[in-house]
């Protein structure tokens, strides 16, 4: 099996490179800076909202002439940056970081696989969403600047937007067929190319979660890709699909055909958009089950019910779309049903937490700096998951809808719960990419800053929302019950520039661990999965020799073994 | 080529019991599905929510059954055609496969010439996908789908057309060296083909006669 | 290749010519069908019908699905789930409330 690679020349190698390695690595890469980007312009945001109408520090003043008076954000400005900081987190930030670069570096290793299924169509995957990214990223450079009908795009107000939307669309299509690409090589991937002897309840639940995110991918995608092509025509064409008749755009009416319906966008929207909340937290799930399982020195509590549950999960969340649609009046009957299918599909996310949890119980818990973030994540994620509850529930929704509240909500869950997951994922996995540890003093100092800014952020939107304040406000001073709890934005802004302060130290220790940290071993964390019977870093190919799986994922602590943990690779004595 | 060799390229997954790129086709498969479902159920939502006199039938707003039918016979056609490659290459027969292929692409290439003529009578009459049916001020949604139904459709045709001559140009090289993987790529693009034909099934009556 | 593989090929063949010609053949049953001008919903019905039908001849014979593995079928019978999701309930919250055309009668 280990014939000789010729060495490839750098464009090969880095750039059009069909290594899942590196093609891991540059989605990475490229998601960490969209991460950086999107990140910036939500501070932007939160200067307007603590400060509205003062000139912005620093930066007021080399901004755009139609983004900027005098220094001060305009209202056409804000729209974009909301829009798109939506946007870049989820289609070009955490989807790429989670299933592109985590799923893309991991799932081979983990399944012992030398490559993905299919290494052309995974290059074609990151070109299609580096192509995407950049030309949402451009829209920022029109004349009427970049889409700014939120990160929903919801119609009529998108269709009758600036290039900007059209931008947006364009590039939501390359980086819709990105992802069907990834989603097909994954599935693939992990149905043909397990080691053997590497059962499917043998695999780690960290490729659990990839089987299922992609799915969820190829699956759901496809009606975004309908919407996309549907208001793409509505905008360039002319057509109405969701532009109802006798429409009034600033007292004129609209010259359109009219006859469509703007709740058909957001049925297809929604359709994708929940089983998108699903891959955003997902594969955070299965990095930190891969990291507690390791740090506590113990199996999984419950690994098959967290299989079954994961698998409910998925298939659950083809049903309770319309729960972000209570508003628009579609009858109770379709209400209740979507709401009785919320109810449900929150039990196995709870199964699937509390099993995390009880894992800890008796674990001699090893405090290491992917552990930290991993004990922080299941808090977080519970407080997301349980503010979610009200929203769910079609009554109380009625007061929420559209407040700060699902803001805090949905931020909790992805923020502190999956970038958390994914931090852990980046400290536990770094000594396998580089083959150099990261610095522990400053991953703690990153881990503790972190963890009481995000919830210096995201625990004050919860009681604004309870206010009654809307998250679409511009000025949220304009209205008394606003201007009542202005502190408490003023805190969240405050804690967001400290949060982007506290990633100082993480972005020292990525780069400078690269170089000048002490060579990490081939299994560092004494883990027990096969991407830690590679070399470190492991060559193209992987694999010296073809691995064989002898045991479940998580042998750690087996009474009469001579080590704390057993891996799959190594054959016991019994 | 820097891509490893992988297992299951020719030979089946003890498991599954199919290939890498016939599970991978499938899996494509199943999200044009959805991607096309959600089309036909926007199609569904749309129409449930106009009344009947806003809804022409195709032949009430000027389609052409006749060429309409004559379109279906053909994309049928070349279905028969590319599983009849199929089959020429599985006896072996290269010279029978080349003509087979070629005739599916040829057929694919007079669906998309009649496609073309059929666009062009219309915007000849003046109806655009964004202007009504038939003295063009009624405001309808019928064209709007038509278009945008058809020509999703078509692009899916011309992507099949472009791998389909790649494969019968340069990709039939392969038949030299690696007989069986040439074989099975011809049965995955022959599956993309089979349920675009599958696609206009469906697209012929909903459009032209319903 | 062996012998009785491509015997079995040559059998194939002639299903595939009995196909097509049933295919063609609805083709023109439906058309035909049209200009009776039924009633809208059995004609809808119908119609509907008779696709299915040319549909699954050709998954059937065509893409093989009548022999294939049973992965495929799953595979296809999960996206069959979602795609009933996906066509049932928009169309059920668009019954309860008003028609798109706020001028007709």
């Amino acid at each position: 099996m280990s014939e000789a690679h010729p060495e490839l020349g750098f464009w090969r190698k880095y750039v059009f490179a069909t290594d899942h390695k590196v093609i891991g690595i540059q989605y990475g890469i490229s998601a960490l800076v969209f991460l950086f980007i999107g990140f910036c312009l939500m501070m932007l945001m939160r200067w307007q909202l603590a400060y509205p109408g003062e000139a912005i520090p620093l930066i007021g003043g080399l901004l755009r002439e139609s983004w900027v008076n005098q220094g001060a954000m305009l209202p056409n400005f804000y729209n974009q940056l909301g829009a798109m900081h939506g946007t870049i987190m989820v289609f070009m930030g955490i989807v790429p970081l989670a299933v592109g670069a985590f799923g893309n570096f991991v799932v081979p290793l983990q399944i012992g696989a030398r490559d993905m299924a299919f290494p052309r169509l995974n290059m074609m995957s990151y070109q299609a969403f580096i192509i995407g990214g950049l030309v949402m990223l451009t829209s920022f450079l029109l004349p009427g600047g970049a889409a700014s009908s939120g990160w929903t795009s919801y119609a009529p107000l998108a269709v009758i937007a600036t290039t900007g939307q059209t931008f947006w669309l364009i590039g939501m299509i390359f980086l819709i067929a990105s992802s069907l690409l990834g989603a097909i090589n994954f599935i693939v991937t992990i149905v043909h190319l397990r080691a053997e002897g590497l059962t499917f309840f043998r695999l780690p639940f960290f490729v659990w979660s990839q089987l299922v995110t992609a799915f969820l991918l190829l699956l759901a995608f496809p009606a975004l890709q309908a919407a996309a092509v549907f208001q793409l025509m509505d905008r360039l064409v002319g057509t109405s699909f969701f532009l109802p008749s006798g429409l009034v755009v600033g007292g004129e009416p609209l010259a359109a055909v009219g006859g469509g319906s703007p709740l058909l966008w957001q049925h297809l929207f929604w359709f994708l958009a929940h089983p998108e909340v699903y891959v955003l937290i997902l594969p955070g799930m299965g990095i930190i089950a891969e990291v507690i399982a390791n740090n506590t020195r113990k199996p999984l509590w419950g690994y098959r019910t967290m299989v079954y549950s994961l698998l409910f999960l998925g298939f659950m969340s083809f049903t309770v779309w319309a729960h972000h649609m209570f508003l628009t009046g579609m009858g109770t009957t379709m209400s209740t049903f979507f709401q009785a299918t919320t109810m449900i599909i929150s039990i196995p996310s709870v199964i699937i937490l509390s099993c995390l949890l009880i894992t800890l119980w008796g674990g001699s818990i090893r405090f290491s700096v992917p552990m930290l973030f991993a004990l922080a994540f299941l808090p977080m994620f519970g407080i997301g998951g349980l503010t979610g509850l009200p929203l769910g529930l079609a009554v109380p929704d009625v007061y929420l809808h559209d407040s700060y509240y699902i803001i805090g909500h949905f931020h909790y869950i992805v923020a502190p719960g999956t970038i958390f997951a994914l931090f852990a994922g980046i400290y536990h996995w770094y000594p396998k990419v580089t083959g150099r540890a990261m610095n522990v003093t400053l991953g703690k100092i990153h881990f503790w800053l972190s963890f009481l800014f995000m919830n210096g952020i995201f625990m004050p939107m919860l009681f604004e929302g309870m206010a009654g304040v809307s998250r679409r406000l511009f000025d949220p001073t304009i209205y008394a019950h606003g201007a009542a709890v202005h502190g408490l934005t003023v805190m969240t802004s405050w804690s967001a520039w400290c949060l982007a302060l506290a990633q100082i130290p993480f972005v020292i220790n990525f780069f400078w661990s690269m170089r000048k940290q002490e060579r990490a071993e081939e299994n560092p964390w004494q883990a027990t999965t096969l991407e830690w019977a590679t070399p470190t870093p492991p060559p193209h190919g992987n694999f010296p020799e073809t691995p064989v799986v002898y045991c479940g994922p998580y042998e750690y602590s087996v009474p009469g073994a001579a080590r704390d943990f057993s891996p799959q690779f190594v054959k016991q004595e019994v | 080529m820097s891509t490893l060799d992988l297992p299951y390229q020719v030979e089946p997954h003890p498991l599954t019991g199919v290939t890498s790129g016939k599970l991978g086709i499938w899996l494509f498969l199943a999200s044009e599905v959805m991607l096309f479902g959600s089309l036909f159920s926007s199609y569904v939502l749309l129409r449930v929510g106009s009344p009947p006199e806003f809804w022409p039938l195709g032949i009430e707003a000027g389609l052409s059954v006749p060429i309409g039918t004559f379109n279906t016979l053909v994309l049928i056609g070349s279905s028969v055609t590319m599983v009849m490659s199929w089959a020429s290459l599985k006896m072996g027969n290269l010279g029978a496969f080349r003509r087979y292929f070629g005739a599916t692409i040829g057929l694919g290439g007079v669906f998309l010439l009649v496609k073309a003529f059929e666009y062009s009578t219309k915007f000849s009459h003046g109806i655009f996908p964004a202007v009504g049916w038939p003295e063009l001020t009624d405001p309808s949604m019928f064209y709007g789908l038509y278009f945008t139904f058809t020509g999703l459709h078509a692009l899916h045709v011309l992507l099949g057309i472009l791998v389909n001559l790649w494969l019968l140009i340069w990709g039939a090289a392969m038949w030299e060296t690696a007989p069986e993987r040439f074989a099975g790529r011809i049965e995955i693009a022959g599956l993309y083909w089979h349920f675009v034909d599958l696609v206009w099934i469906f697209l012929f009556p909903v459009l032209y006669l319903l | 290749m062996t012998e009785s593989e491509a015997a079995l090929v040559k059998q194939e063949v002639r299903v595939y010519v009995m196909v097509f010609t049933a295919l063609a053949g609805l083709t023109v049953v439906t058309v035909a069908i049209s200009y009776l001008h039924l009633p809208t919903v059995l004609a809808i019905s119908v119609a509907l019908v008779v696709a299915t039908v040319k549909a699954g001849l050709v998954a059937s014979y065509f893409m093989h699905l009548i022999s294939e593995e049973k992965v495929i079928l799953w595979l296809l019978l999960l996206c069959a789930a979602f795609l009933v999701a996906l066509m049932a309930l928009p169309v059920g919250t668009e019954t309860g409330i008003a028609p798109l055309w706020p001028f007709s009668s």
